[in-house]
């Protein structure tokens, strides 16, 4: 068990590395912020002092290795854009989308629970069928779109929420609906297959034998089994929603690390850039650990297997 | 499950035959599934007037007139062109729709093919090979899946240019790992079969065992990811447009066209309406026809073309 952990720590702390590389040439890529920032008739010496101000006179390689140096000690540098600690930036951002992330995420899950396991039981009848066209449906709906057209009738036509804001509980239900788009319809199909593997096995053939319900059947015995490869999916989905909250961020103005990816990438703020995505990746490493603890914690064999050190 | 029972068919029987077989239950399969014919139905169509239409109504279609701006939808007094109404420039959205239907599917087929194609490669010589390469590959793999796809698409885009050849670089540059896993872990588990290793006895090099024993098994799985993959990148693709960052006009596809319709959604819902519902109609097209594809196809599956007597119990 820990050596497995420990080697999954190994491996995404390396990805994390290569994460934070890629993004910090990516974003040079984008162009010299004085250029962004300067008014067009800046001389050269007022460009040079900008740069020196910000760092970016010095070669390259130099740039990186500061960066390096002080990614680990978590100093991401000052944002140019807002003039403050790129951390501090950009950790004001998480809490909201930590909250809409987690809340949709639950709710797809409980949704995708209850969808997925009546299709599994009733296995290519109408039920299941329906249920499959709704999914399908769901999955095909681009998510701006909806978001877009839930503001036009629940906003402009009934009146019933808000076209935008965070201090409300309605304000919080189209953005959740909206990021709850993708992953409900994907976890509702691995559910159902999950399900009918489960369903399937001997000791719900025995447990039925038994006598006891469908309901217990289902609920107490068949999705237990079936937890693997749903929290794995819901794990998977973990990076997702940060693409989720560019765009709730960018339809209904809700805060947090959409908008602020969106508004950093426009004003080439790299420091900010870089410090979302280390905080970003550092969330989507913490979530693929907990899901492989998740595993150990649900099924006592991938203990067993672990533990000799795979 | 895919894996094996694809593989156990192809030693059991001679290929040939078996290929012919399939083909031919999946054809009668498909003529009996209305979901099936109506999404290659609508699949077909779009795709023919993608290909035929727009050289004829291109100048129609950018045509701005302003004083038909923002023209509500079932009207016919300025013309067919006109029933679905008109944009904020006055430009007929049918027209715009036929326009940006072009776009959009040239951008998902596209996008997919080359990830297919490159994911496919590397995963497969990844896969067998094995050793530190694959390890590498794996690694980068993991970074990928490590960023949000829209934040890799929005900086990447940021520095190029917005056209149509970006944003499919885009697209496939994100969606490259789906295939490289898929075929990596299946040339990991067929290496060790005993058809790869009766071809290495033989005489066959790595390169044919790769190409002529491992491809064409991993070829179908790959199909089918990629067929999955069609509605995705079509989402991701007009997610992307929508957030101003993948097109520039006279290019237009849907998402731009949703984006423009933003600013009058109180006003005229119809500029944004439209092309998000053909949005989902295509999506929607392209999941059906694929779910279908891939149960069609899988034996494992194909006790729901068998008609069941009225009073099966639930759980098998």
């Amino acid at each position: 068990m820990w050596t497995f952990l420990r080697r999954r720590l190994v491996t995404s702390a390396i990805s994390l590395v290569g994460v934070v590389i890629v993004v910090f040439f990516l974003a040079r890529l984008t162009g010299s912020p004085a250029s962004l920032y300067l008014p067009e008739s800046a001389t050269q010496e007022q460009i040079d002092e900008f740069n020196r101000i910000n760092g970016l006179d010095q070669p390259l390689l130099v740039q990186f290795w500061d960066f390096l140096v002080g990614a680990v000690r978590l100093d991401f540098g000052n944002s140019i854009w807002q003039r403050r600690p790129a951390l501090e930036v950009t950790l004001e951002a998480l809490p909201p989308t930590l909250a809409l992330a987690g809340i949709a995420l639950a709710l797809s899950l409980i949704v995708a629970v209850l969808l997925g396991s009546i299709a599994a039981v009733y296995r290519f009848r109408s039920p299941d069928r329906v249920i499959s066209v709704v999914t399908l449906t769901i999955s095909s709906i681009p998510d701006f779109w909806f978001a877009l057209v839930g503001i036009l009738i629940f906003a402009v036509q009934l009146h019933l929420l808000p076209t935008s804001g965070y201090a409300t509980p309605a304000a919080w239900v189209l953005p959740v609906a909206t990021v709850m788009l993708a992953p409900v319809g994907v976890l509702t199909q691995v559910v159902r297959g999950a399900m009918i593997d489960a369903l399937g096995a001997g000791f719900v053939q025995n447990a039925r034998a038994r006598g006891f319900s469908k309901a217990r059947l289902v609920m107490r015995h068949a999705l237990r089994n079936a937890a693997l490869p749903i929290v794995s999916v819901a794990g998977d989905r973990a990076a997702g929603m940060v693409n989720g909250s560019i765009i709730v961020g960018s339809v209904f103005a809700f805060p947090g690390v959409g908008v602020l990816i969106m508004g950093a990438v426009l004003n080439r703020d790299f420091s900010v850039i870089q410090a979302c995505v280390f905080v970003v990746g550092i969330g989507v490493i913490v979530v693929n650990i907990l899901v492989d603890a998740l595993y150990a914690v649900i099924d006592p064999r991938v203990r067993v297997s672990a533990g000799k050190g795979k | 499950m895919a894996i094996e029972s694809t593989d156990a068919g192809a030693m059991l029987l001679p290929a040939p035959a078996q290929r012919r077989t399939g083909f031919s239950l999946t054809l009668r399969r498909f003529l009996r599934s209305p979901s099936a014919l109506l999404s290659v139905g609508w699949l077909a169509l779009l795709t023919i007037v993608a290909i035929v239409v727009p050289p004829f109504v291109e100048t129609e279609a950018n045509r701005q007139d302003l004083g038909l701006r923002l023209l509500p939808p079932f009207q016919l007094e300025h013309g067919f062109a006109f029933i679905l109404g008109a944009d904020s420039l006055g430009r007929p959205e049918l027209l715009q729709l036929i326009m940006g239907t072009r776009t959009s599917l040239l951008v998902a087929v596209l996008s997919v093919a080359i990830a297919a194609v490159i994911g496919f490669g590397i995963g497969l010589v990844s896969g067998y090979f094995g050793g530190w390469l694959d390890e590498v590959l794996m690694r980068i793999a993991d970074v990928m899946h490590t960023i949000p796809s829209l934040l890799l698409a929005l900086a990447v885009l940021y520095v190029l240019q917005p056209s149509i050849m970006n944003l499919v670089i885009v697209l496939a540059l994100t969606r490259i790992p789906v295939y490289l896993r898929t075929a990596r872990a299946q040339a990991l588990e067929l290496r060790e079969r005993v058809f790869v290793e009766s071809s290495r006895s033989i005489g066959a090099d790595d390169w044919r065992i790769i190409w002529r024993d491992l491809a064409p098994l991993v070829v179908p799985t790959i199909r089918t990811v990629a067929m999955l993959e069609v509605a995705s990148i079509l989402l991701a693709a007009a997610g992307l447009s929508f957030l101003g960052i993948g097109l520039q006009r006279p290019d237009v596809d849907w998402g731009m066209m949703v984006a423009d319709g933003r600013a009058y959604l109180t006003s005229a819902w119809w500029v944004t309406v439209w092309p998000g519902v053909v949005i989902v109609l295509t999506a929607l097209a392209a999941n059906l026809f694929s779910n279908w594809l891939r149960a069609a196809e899988d034996p494992s599956q194909s006790a729901q073309f068998i008609r069941r007597p009225r009073r099966g119990k639930g759980i098998s």
